[in-house]
């Protein structure tokens, strides 16, 4: 399905979500708003036309130092590909500075739940009703947000602690059935 | 501690066990973060029953460099070196796939003898890339012999690759707009000579493990994972072919004349650890095959693009007139500036779909990276893949999604 078919498609199902689409070298982009991002998600994975199954990334972005920027200040791209019909398609979200937040995509795809952690990890993009928001390239103890523009490349930070894991085991171990 | 005596795999048959499962009877281990059968840092926390691993969860972020926050205080040809540091068993890929993403958003096209030494370079990086991953994963079945086969290959095609570029694993060979260098004279037929040293590994280890009773035992439905969870989990290149989905870019969206090259695309047909190994091998004689042609098709001309956005003047010019001479000190210290925009751009890489998204402010240094590593993908899905198997399982199956922790982490 080529740009505007497919565009004409989201915006058939979902026409206030919708707030806009732009052209990224060959690949459409549509921004939705942040509240209908998982209504969105879901009608491209389940909807047939459109098939998207895998979700490739999620690239968080911080705007604050773009050039004549006005929107908010963080950005997500979320990109999809689809195996069945061989395209793709990028869902950009803006999430404002005070409440960096969205739904998460984990129950839609698999791999949202590390993408999502990443995307938490370097940017502070809070992702509600994630399962098991932390951390997960940056260690444990680490304070801030390297990824956010003003967090200085030369800043360290004196890091020693190892993690038990056990926060993550013992949940894992209930859905097993043993107490 | 147990009481009384069990019955071996009493834990994997689940409902059938009478007694209530009490985690206090577990045995909490951890597999890494250093330890020599997690090729990297990886640490996986296992909780055992007997030898049966009834649930895991995995720390990653030993290796975090921060690849993405350095290319934004970098220019764009300053991050190609980082790139290397991606995954380091098939450097020039991570090269290729860097430079591609910036070209397209230059709208730039590289000369074609530039684009066959790209595909050249790839591919034999593909094939060392599935040696080391299969050498390596055979090793940790006890089969060593392989382990030598492979690296005595393997550094026959390093040799190539050091005489390209100076550097066996970081390279750096590609540049913005094309190829820091062309190849040197002989190189058509010394690759070809290193081909057959390939193939005679290749067939040395197929004699080895295609009958071989351990090695079937070992690997023939151990940690399987289905066609639908691969796609949830993102899953790319030779693994999610391994579970049956003929997905790869080369075909589906080529780049480089890959169009042109005759070649296969093997698939598995139940996503275990024996699939995911002939996968690989699989793909190396189909790299062959598309090393050979791009060979005998690889034109004539030059190997970097004469564009002024890009490429250095020839020395003539800029020692000899004014504009040779603005040219090169625009490039030097104004770098190369893509228009402000961005861009997802994907390369075939030896273990699936390396993406790089890169937002351009209109400046010399990108305003924002992100690589999409493919073993990222794969290591999500660890945990899943290894619960209900054996602790020894689970190395193998570790080496057999091909996890490369400079990418894993950046």
């Amino acid at each position: 399905m080529d740009a505007s078919a497919l565009l004409e498609t989201i915006k058939s199902k979902h026409p206030k979500t919708l707030l806009g689409s732009q052209d990224r070298f060959g690949v459409l982009e549509v921004s939705v708003d942040r509240t209908g991002l998982v209504d969105v998600a879901r009608t491209l994975r389940d909807e047939p036309e459109l098939a998207f199954e895998m979700l490739i990334d999620i690239v968080s972005i911080d705007y604050s130092q773009y050039p004549e920027w006005r929107g908010d200040r963080f950005g997500l791209t979320y990109l999809f590909k689809s195996l069945a019909k061989g395209h793709r398609l990028q869902v950009k979200v803006l999430l404002p500075e005070d409440a960096p937040s969205v739904n998460t995509l984990c129950q839609l795809w698999a791999n949202a739940n590390h993408l999502e952690r990443e995307a938490f990890d370097q940017m502070g993009i809070r992702f509600v009703s994630h399962p098991n928001l932390k951390r997960i390239l940056n260690h444990h103890e680490f304070i801030g947000h390297p990824l956010r523009k003003d967090y200085p490349i030369t800043q360290r930070q004196w890091l020693s602690a190892s993690q038990s894991l056990m926060d993550e085991m013992e949940p894992r171990l209930k859905e097993k059935g043993y107490t | 501690m147990r009481t009384e005596p069990q019955a071996p795999f009493e834990s994997s048959q689940g409902l059938n066990s009478p007694r209530p499962k009490d985690k206090r009877e577990l045995v909490y281990v951890n597999i890494g973060p250093s330890h020599p059968a997690t090729h990297g840092a990886l640490r996986t926390f296992c909780a055992l029953d007997g030898e049966t691993i009834v649930a895991a969860v995995m720390e990653q972020g030993y290796l975090h460099r921060g690849f993405e926050k350095d290319c934004e205080s970098h220019t764009f040809q300053q991050v190609i070196p980082y790139t290397d540091r991606l995954n380091y068993v098939s450097a020039m890929i991570n090269n290729v796939g860097f430079c591609k993403a910036v070209e397209r958003m230059l709208h730039l096209t590289i000369p074609d003898r530039a684009a066959y030494i790209r595909v050249v370079v790839s591919e034999l990086n593909r094939i060392i890339d599935h040696q080391v991953c299969v050498a390596a994963n055979l090793l940790d079945m006890g089969a060593l012999t392989n382990f030598w086969y492979f690296f005595n290959a393997r550094e026959k095609v390093y040799d190539i690759l050091e005489k390209l570029c100076g550097a066996r694993l970081t390279s750096s060979y590609t540049r913005i707009g094309g190829m820091a260098r062309d190849v040197y004279p002989q190189f058509a037929d010394e690759v070809k000579a290193v081909l057959k040293s390939v193939e005679q590994s290749l067939g040395d280890v197929l004699k080895l493990v295609e009958k071989n009773r351990i090695f079937l035992d070992r690997t023939r439905d151990v940690c399987p994972i289905s066609k639908e969870r691969a796609i949830a989990y993102g899953w790319t290149g030779p693994t999610l072919r391994a579970s049956g989905v003929e997905y790869d870019l080369r075909k589906v969206e080529p780049y480089y004349h890959y169009e042109d090259f005759k070649f296969e695309v093997p698939v598995g047909t139940k996503g275990d650890i024996y699939d995911r190994i002939f996968v690989r091998l699989y793909e190396m004689e189909e790299s062959i095959r598309i090393i050979h042609q791009a060979l005998d098709k690889m034109p004539q001309g030059p190997v970097m693009s004469d564009d002024k956005r890009v490429a250095l003047p020839p020395k003539q010019q800029t020692y000899g007139n004014i504009e040779g001479l603005m040219n090169h000190f625009k490039i030097i210290m104004h770098g190369i500036c893509p228009e402000p925009g961005e861009i997802y751009d994907a390369t075939e890489a030896a273990n699936g779909e390396l993406g790089f998204t890169i937002v351009s402010d209109g400046s010399k240094n990108p305003y924002r990276v992100k690589c999409r590593p493919p073993c990222f993908m794969n290591f999500a899905a660890f945990t899943e893949l290894i619960e209900g198997s054996m602790v020894a399982d689970a190395i193998i199956a570790l080496g057999s999604i091909n996890i490369i922790a400079g990418e894993l982490d950046r």
